[in-house]
């Protein structure tokens, strides 16, 4: 791709259950990240809105009801969804807009109000539905995370404790985070005190849901050179699909692909290898890391899907202390999803949004000294890979 | 399994009859299996493909992983009163190359599960209403042949 783009600004609304409109959040979210940029919101000329889908209600966390909410002025509009994922896709509409030249100036924001406890589908009886019979089957959400971290376990002699370390580091870590929803240092006697969800995993290894707003200002290049601006800029904007055969068992489904008759791929490895293809960049040029840990047993998976180590290799980098603030390669210095609780549309824009702040150095007490580039992956239901490699 | 009548919780998606077996669709142009039967067209790209079959899948696999529910899981699960923690397994079907997952029959707890140890089909209630046994397949531990 020709070009770069500049992150001018970011912002967020702090992560909790507040219990408004999801709209209210994006709103200070975006009025954030304009005022971060030096932007006025008149020279927005696109909007980007992540969306998301739950139980059957449309998708009108949409780009428009935000463009709405910050006063009508005519700029042009985008909705993504991908679950999880959609902060990425909308960022990467905002990208290719600017790359193409029809604009400028971008404002993307994704922001969300969830409902309490498991996420269930929508009702009524739906048997021609996977997402719907899985339920029927009592697999939930945390069934798929506990399944991994049983392999991890019976494979390569990962532990409860290592887990149990991922959640306790990053508590550290967004202890020091004022969007952070919980900024409390658990103890790893508290995590293994709390109650089983699905074995080995326990109340405090899963991450919660939140309601939370966060949103980027976008520009291009040649507008970033214009007003001397200084800006990370976008190296890679990741949105792949799996290919068939797909290894990985995957939320939400009852059966993975069938590899008889095709080579079996990792949908996961291949969603940061796109970006690093992108950048021309590899693991050993990152500084940070902002993964979705939805348990804390899956950070050490992505450690591995990022090649920041070998496959089986994860607890021994986390024990090494590398992947804490002060070691090697920081994992989740914002504290990750253990510290925020996931609002689906705004996720993957929160983890762009502490990539910018590491670049900047203006991280605080969490800052990781001299970030130069780092990534962030996750992935959203139904096939939808996310991974953004930001450089300073 | 209690007296009284039997149908499936999910139609069309395992046999009734023992041994039970998972229907699955087969690609009969390149060999690749689908799980659950929904789809009418080969998925494999490489493939040109035509009407899938539909064809019994193996009823012995291997662990992939397993779990269990700690929680009544939401509606639709249909739970008993009070709820009963279950175990899950995600199973290696071998000739097919796929993993499938279901509930553990009653009695087994993860404790006497392992990644590798070899599982079979069978059917077992998920749920019963009205006096009707609602059946679904479920992974057992294999007895080793005596």
């Amino acid at each position: 791709m020709s070009g770069e783009v500049a992150v001018l600004g970011v912002g967020m609304h702090p992560w909790g259950k507040w219990g408004r409109s999801f709209i209210d959040y994006g709103l200070q979210a975006a009025r954030a990240a304009l005022a971060d940029a030096g932007v006025r919101w008149e020279d927005i000329q696109f909007v980007s809105g992540a969306a998301t889908m739950r139980c059957g209600y449309p998708g009108y966390v949409a780009g428009a009801s935000f463009a709405q909410a910050l006063g009508w002025q005519g700029a042009e509009v985008n909705t993504s969804y991908a679950a999880c994922a959609s902060g990425s896709q909308a960022l990467a509409a905002a990208r290719a807009r600017i790359l193409s030249g029809a604009c400028d100036l971008a404002l993307v924001v994704g922001a969300d109000t969830t409902p309490k406890g498991f996420f269930a589908p929508a009702p009524g009886n739906r048997p021609e539905d996977p997402d719907w019979v899985r339920f029927l089957l009592g697999i939930t959400n945390p069934t798929y995370f506990a399944l991994y971290a049983r392999r991890r376990m019976d494979l390569y002699g990962a532990t409860v404790e290592d887990f149990t370390a991922v959640k306790v580091k990053n508590a550290a870590h967004g202890a020091v985070n004022p969007n952070a929803r919980y900024r409390k240092r658990f103890t790893r006697e508290e995590v293994l005190a709390s109650a089983m969800v699905a074995d080995p995993l326990r109340l405090l290894h899963v991450c919660a849901t939140s309601d939370g707003g966060a949103a980027v200002v976008l520009a291009s290049e040649a507008y970033a050179r214009r007003h001397s601006r200084q800006a990370p800029r976008i190296a890679a904007i990741s949105t792949v699909t799996p290919r068939f055969a797909s290894r990985e068992v995957e939320m939400p489904d009852i059966a993975t692909d069938s590899a008889a008759a095709a080579a079996s791929h990792s949908f996961r490895a291949s969603i940061a290898a796109r970006a690093y293809e992108e950048a021309g960049l590899g693991p050993e040029d990152l500084s940070l890391a902002e993964v979705y840990d939805l348990a804390a047993s899956m950070e050490l998976d992505w450690y591995e899907y990022l090649g920041l180590c070998r496959e089986g290799e994860a607890e021994g980098l986390l024990r090494s202390g590398a992947t804490a603030i002060g070691g090697r390669i920081p994992v989740n210095p914002s504290g990750g999803l253990a510290c925020f609780g996931e609002a689906v549309p705004a996720q993957a824009l929160a983890q762009v949004c502490e990539l910018v702040w590491q670049l900047r150095g203006a991280a605080g007490e969490r800052q990781v000294e001299n970030a130069s580039a780092g990534i962030t992956v996750n992935q959203g239901l139904f096939g939808h890979g996310s991974s953004v490699i930001l450089k300073r | 399994m209690s007296a009284g009548a039997v149908r499936p919780a999910i139609e069309g998606w395992y046999t009734l009859e023992a041994p039970a077996h998972l229907i699955g669709a087969r690609c009969p142009c390149c060999g690749s299996y689908f799980f659950p039967p929904l789809i009418s067209q080969c998925r494999n790209p490489a493939c040109t493909g035509g009407p899938l079959e539909a064809v019994k899948l193996s009823r012995t696999g291997r662990i992939w992983s397993y779990t269990n529910a700690c929680y009544q899981p939401p509606a639709p699960y249909v739970s008993p009163e009070p709820f009963v923690p279950f175990a899950i397994a995600a199973v290696e079907l071998a000739a097919e190359r796929m993993i499938v997952l279901g509930q553990v029959v009653a009695g087994v707890d993860v404790a006497q599960l392992r990644v590798g140890m070899p599982m079979e089909l069978v059917l077992e209630t998920l749920y019963r209403e009205a006096d009707l046994d609602h059946v679904v397949w479920k992974w057992k531990p294999l007895e080793p042949p005596p």
